[in-house]
């Protein structure tokens, strides 16, 4: 098995069919191999049944524990050596899987993420999501030492050597912007690939503007938990690597 | 100052039947008792020992000791707060791993039932 696209979804009945189908319909001319898991995080609308109908693996959770942890789930049942994370609800396209794969594949770098700024595109956006993804933004890029541009993006390819560390330390709540930190902070390397997103087409974003500042808060929080406990051992792992290279 | 500290002796005992009755309903676990056991013994200790009190109002640069007495109540029941809170947050741990094992277990449970041949 090559590629597991993971897809955690919650009460995304009415569009998950849409993306199942497109993913079933263009895969096959792209891939040998390869699994769909959807990750039902205890929907209440028929999403896991939808998803199953559709052809996709379904693992059901017995009560709504986040999409963090849907995904943490996903990763431990894939057997595909390579996995794509994606949303089900309508705003990932489909047809921007193969791209992630392939710049995994060549690049040796351990996690892309599929992006909607990469290109210096502007896409419309809220005023308040433009404005917490450049906050983001400038934080991160000290703390990375390079410029992510779309570290919101929940669109991100991962290799073998992430998904042991993601299927231990994935991150429970509101995951993408920590789970940069925490491949970072391990050494491990990433690239963007320019993708076009949908506008949401179903559901709502778990972000409403009651839980911006909460959100704000938990993730800047998770990262300086990040990089004080694994700035030592990344210092170490780079040290480690550059030793050879001067022998 | 004595009626406060009544007041004190009075919610320290009542507190203290509060958790015995609770540990022998069972409504809580023996180790969680432990806590709020501690809490109401020093609060009985406190309000029944004026000398002690005093002491304790003095070293802590207090002139009025039933004030030692509520910030000493305050920070034990903030320990046992924060204990709950470390305990609340590994039992939510165990119970998503948990979650996410059963899930997983039904999953290829599911998977062996599709591929077994009908009888």
């Amino acid at each position: 098995m090559n590629l597991s696209l993971i897809i955690p979804a919650y009460n995304s009945a009415t569009v998950i069919r849409g993306t199942l189908n497109t993913l079933l319909a263009y895969l096959p001319s792209h891939f040998s191999a390869f699994e769909i898991i959807v990750v039902d995080d205890a929907s209440t609308d028929g999403t896991a049944t939808v998803a199953r109908e559709a052809g996709a693996r379904v693992i059901s959770h017995p009560y709504n524990i986040g999409n963090g942890a849907a995904v943490k789930t996903g990763i431990r049942a894939a057997t595909g050596d390579t996995i794509v994370l994606m949303d089900g609800d309508g705003q990932h396209n489909p047809r921007d899987v193969p791209r992630i794969f392939e710049v995994l594949r060549n690049s040796g770098c351990e996690m892309v993420i599929g992006s909607r700024f990469v290109d210096g595109s502007h896409p419309h956006t809220s005023f308040a999501r433009s404005l917490g993804t450049r906050f983001f933004r400038a934080i991160l890029r000290p703390i990375l030492g390079r410029a992510v541009h779309d570290p919101t993006s929940g669109f991100v390819g991962v290799n073998r050597a992430a998904l042991e560390v993601f299927s231990r330390s994935f991150p429970l709540e509101y995951p993408e912007i920590e789970a940069l930190v925490v491949l970072q902070r391990r050494a491990f390397r990433f690239e963007e690939v320019p993708c076009r997103m949908r506008p949401r087409t179903a559901g709502r974003s778990s972000i409403t503007a009651f839980k911006s500042l909460y959100y704000i808060i938990h993730v800047l929080l998770g990262v300086f938990v990040n990089v004080l406990k694994y700035e030592g051992r990344r210092r170490r792992l780079l040290r480690r690597r550059t030793e050879p290279a001067k022998a | 100052m004595d009626r406060l500290l009544n007041l004190s002796t009075i919610l320290g005992v009542a507190l203290l039947l509060l958790v015995l009755v609770s540990v022998r309903r069972a409504h809580i676990r023996v180790e969680y008792s432990v806590s709020w056991l501690t809490a109401a013994v020093v609060l009985l200790i406190l309000s029944r020992s004026h000398g002690l009190l005093e002491w304790l109002a003095a070293w802590m640069g207090v002139t009025y000791p039933p004030l030692a007495l509520l910030m000493v109540v305050f920070s034990v029941f903030l320990m046992v707060f924060f204990r709950f809170s470390v305990i609340i947050s590994q039992l939510k741990d165990a119970n998503i791993a948990l979650a996410q094992r059963v899930a997983i277990l039904e999953f290829h449970l599911r998977s062996l039932h599709e591929e077994a041949p009908q009888q």
